[in-house]
C-alpha cells in the first residue's frame, strides 16, 4: 500500500461563527511531509476547528489558504481533497462489518473488489483485527473500534491523515496502549498526520512536533522536549506539565538572582521577575548539606513517586517531585538542591 | 453503581400489587368493548347474544358491500407512506441540517394539519382544488388529503433521528471517505435512521387507515376508504353488519401493524451500536 507524503500549509485561516464568535483566529502552520504534528491545546482552544478546515468541515474566513504540497484545496470539498479522518467516536457506519467498514472509501473510488480485498486484507493485518472481519461495531470493544477507524481513514491512501481526539472514547488502562500502539504504526506508516487532543502525554508520545493553541490561536510550536524544557509562554509550560511559580525582587532581577529558602541563587536577568520551576528540577538534600531548608506540609505516595509540598522562606510553597523510596515525612526539615539551570520565564508572552 | 443495580433488581422481582391491579382494570376496560364489538359480528342476533347462534354471514355480507374499501384503504396508506417518504426525507434533512431560526418556524407551521380539526382541513382542499373533477373524484384526493395530515409524523420523526450528533459525524466520516451526497444518503444515512424510517412509516400507515374526519369530507359515493365504509354501515345497516365490518377492521389492521412493528425491531436491533 502506497501512501502520498505532502506537507500541509496553512496561511492566515480564521474561522468565525454566524453569531460572531471567533473559533479561529488567523493562524498560520507548516507540517513537513511524513510529519506527525499534534494540536494541542485545552476545550474551546480552536483545535478542532483548525483540523476541520483542514479537512473541509468547515470553511475558513475569507482570506484564509489551505495548501496540500503545491495544490490549493482551501475551496475543494470535504470529498475531493483525499484525506483520511479518525472521528472522536470513530463514527464507524453501524450497519457494516468490519470489512465493510474499511472498504467502504475503497468502494465509493470504485476500486475493483480484487484490489479492495487485498488493501482491506494488509490493513486488517496491520491493525491486528484478524477474525472480526465479520464483527460490526456494536460488537467490538473500543480499541477495535479505534483501530477500524484507523484502517478505514488509512485504507483510501489519504495524503493526509487528520485524527481528532482518537484515543477521548477510551478508559484510561486502555487508551495507554492504544496510544502507544497509535504511536507506532504512524512511524511505520509515514504519512503526513495532524493529530488534535487535549492530553498532552497523548501528544508528547505520537507526535513529532507539538502546536500548543489557547485561545483561538497558536502559542508555541516545537517538539515536546523544547516546549517542555523551554517553553515561551507560561501556559505552555503549566499545560505541558506541573510547574512552580516563584518570583522575585526587582533587586534580585538586577542582580541576576533568586532568593530561594533564604539562600541567592544566580539566575538571568532575561527570565524577569516570574519564574517558573518543575517539581522535579527540586532535589533533596540526603546529605543535608545544602542552606536552602523547607518543612514538609504534604506528602503524597503515587506509587512510583512521591510529591511533596515544601515550605520555604521568601517563596510560595513548593511542589517537589522525589523517587518513591524518600523517607522524609510531614513535618520533617529538608535541604533542598535547585540547579538554575532549570529555571525558565514565567513571562506571559501573547 | 452496583447498589442501584441490586435496588432495580430488587425493584423489578417485587411489581407493585396496587399497579398490577390498576393495570388490569384499565386492560379490561378497554378489552370489554372491543370483544363486544367482535363477537357482536360474528352471532346471528346481537340481542339474543351467543345462544342465538355463531355465523359469518355478516362478514360475507360486509365483505361483498365493502370489501373494495380494504384494497383501497391500505393502498392509500402505502401510497402515503411512499409519497410521505419522497417528501418527507428531504424535508426533514434540510430540517435537521439548517440552524436557522426559520427552520424551526417551518416546523412549527408543518404541524398544523394535526392541530386543526381534519374537517377544516378537508373543506380547505375542496375549496382549493375541487373544481377539479377528475382529480376531485378519485381516490388521488383522498390520497392528497391524508398525505397532507400524515406528514408532519413523518418529518418529525425523521428530522429527530437526522439530527442525531453521531449520524452527522457519520456523514461526515463517509464525506471524508470521498461519498458525494447522493452516496452518502443512500449508503449511509438511510440505512441508519432505517428504525426511524419505519417507525415513521408504521404511525403513517396506523393513521392512514384509521383516518375518518378528514376522508369523509373528501370521499364520493366512489371514493370510499375503511372507515368511511364503517360509518356508513353503522348508519344504515344492523348493528351485527356494524360489528362484522369491526372485524375487517382488525383482521387487516393487526397482521399489518405487527409486521411492521416486528421489521422495526429487527432494524432496531441490526443497527444498534
Amino acid at each position: 500500500m502506497k501512501l502520498d507524503r505532502l506537507a500541509v500549509t496553512i496561511d492566515a485561516c480564521a474561522k468565525t461563527y454566524p453569531d460572531g464568535t471567533k473559533g479561529l483566529l488567523p493562524t498560520s502552520l507548516q507540517i513537513e511531509p511524513g510529519e506527525v504534528l499534534a494540536l494541542l491545546g485545552p476545550s474551546g482552544c480552536g483545535k478542532t476547528t483548525l483540523l476541520r478546515i483542514i479537512a473541509g468541515l468547515e470553511t475558513a474566513d475569507t482570506g484564509g489558504r489551505i495548501f496540500f504540497g503545491d495544490q490549493d484545496v482551501t475551496y475543494r470539498p470535504v470529498q475531493d481533497r483525499r484525506i483520511g479522518m479518525v472521528f472522536q467516536h470513530y463514527a464507524l457506519f453501524p450497519q457494516m462489518t468490519v470489512v465493510e467498514n474499511i472498504g467502504y472509501g475503497l468502494k465509493i473510488s470504485r476500486t475493483n473488489d480484487q484490489e479492495r480485498s487485498k488493501i482491506v486484507g494488509e490493513l486488517i493485518d496491520l491493525v491486528r483485527l484478524n477474525g472480526l472481519e465479520k464483527k460490526r461495531p456494536s460488537e467490538l470493544s473500543g480499541g477495535q473500534r479505534q483501530r477500524v477507524a484507523l484502517a478505514r481513514a488509512v485504507a483510501v491512501s489519504p495524503r493526509v491523515l487528520l485524527l481528532d481526539e482518537p484515543l477521548t472514547a477510551l478508559d484510561a488502562k486502555l487508551k495507554e496502549s492504544v496510544r502507544d500502539e497509535l504511536a507506532e504504526l504512524l512511524r511505520r506508516l509515514h504519512i503526513t498526520t495532524i493529530h488534535v487532543t487535549h492530553d498532552q502525554q497523548e501528544a508528547m508520545a505520537i507526535a513529532d512536533r507539538l502546536a500548543v493553541m489557547r485561545t483561538g490561536q497558536i502559542v508555541q510550536v516545537g517538539d515536546a522536549e523544547q516546549l517542555y524544557r523551554a517553553p515561551q509562554h507560561a501556559f505552555v509550560a503549566s499545560f505541558l506539565g506541573r510547574v512552580n511559580r516563584i518570583e522575585r525582587s526587582l533587586t534580585d532581577t538586577a542582580q541576576s538572582a533568586i532568593t530561594i529558602g533564604g539562600v541567592k541563587l544566580a539566575c538571568p536577568a532575561y527570565l524577569g521577575d516570574k519564574i517558573l520551576l518543575r517539581p522535579e528540577d527540586i532535589c533533596l538534600d540526603r546529605e543535608n548539606r545544602s542552606e536552602m531548608k523547607g518543612v514538609i506540609l504534604q506528602r503524597n505516595f503515587l506509587g512510583d513517586r512521591v510529591h511533596l509540598r515544601v515550605q520555604v522562606a521568601d517563596q510560595p510553597v513548593l511542589l517537589v517531585d522525589v523517587q518513591s523510596d524518600c523517607p522524609a515525612m510531614v513535618g520533617n526539615e529538608v535541604a533542598l538542591i535547585i540547579n538554575p539551570e532549570k529555571m525558565m520565564s514565567g513571562k506571559e508572552v501573547v | 453503581m452496583l447498589f442501584a443495580r441490586q435496588k432495580n433488581s430488587t425493584r423489578k422481582s417485587k411489581p407493585s400489587y396496587v399497579l398490577f391491579l390498576l393495570t388490569t382494570i384499565v386492560t379490561i376496560f378497554m378489552l370489554v368493548p372491543m370483544l363486544l364489538s367482535i363477537t357482536a359480528g360474528l352471532v346471528n342476533s346481537y340481542s339474543k347474544g351467543l345462544s342465538s347462534g355463531l355465523t359469518s354471514k355478516w362478514l360475507e355480507q360486509v365483505w361483498a358491500g365493502y370489501g373494495a374499501t380494504v384494497g383501497w384503504s391500505l393502498a392509500i396508506a402505502v401510497s402515503c407512506v411512499i409519497g410521505n417518504l419522497l417528501i418527507g426525507l428531504p424535508c426533514a434533512y434540510g430540517l435537521a441540517r439548517t440552524r436557522s431560526s426559520w427552520a424551526r418556524s417551518f416546523e412549527e407551521l408543518l404541524t398544523l394539519p394535526v392541530a386543526i380539526p381534519g374537517l377544516a382541513t378537508g373543506l380547505a382542499l375542496i375549496l382549493s382544488y375541487g373544481q377539479f373533477r377528475d382529480f376531485r373524484q378519485s381516490f388521488l384526493f383522498i390520497l392528497v388529503g391524508h398525505m397532507v395530515f400524515t406528514l408532519p409524523f413523518m418529518v418529525r420523526g425523521l428530522s429527530a433521528a437526522l439530527q442525531r450528533r453521531e449520524l452527522i459525524a457519520l456523514e461526515e466520516a463517509a464525506s471524508t471517505l470521498g461519498a458525494n451526497f447522493m452516496q452518502r444518503l443512500l449508503g449511509i444515512l438511510i440505512p441508519a435512521i432505517l428504525p426511524a424510517i419505519i417507525a415513521s412509516s408504521l404511525m403513517v400507515v396506523t393513521l392512514s387507515i384509521g383516518e375518518f374526519n378528514l376522508t369523509w369530507m373528501l370521499h364520493t359515493p366512489m371514493t370510499r376508504t375503511l372507515p368511511v365504509g364503517l360509518a356508513d354501515s353503522y348508519a344504515s345497516m344492523r348493528i351485527e353488519v356494524g360489528s362484522a365490518y369491526t372485524l375487517v377492521f382488525f383482521i387487516v389492521v393487526l397482521p399489518l401493524l405487527w409486521t411492521l412493528q416486528a421489521v422495526g425491531n429487527l432494524m432496531q436491533k441490526k443497527h444498534e451500536t
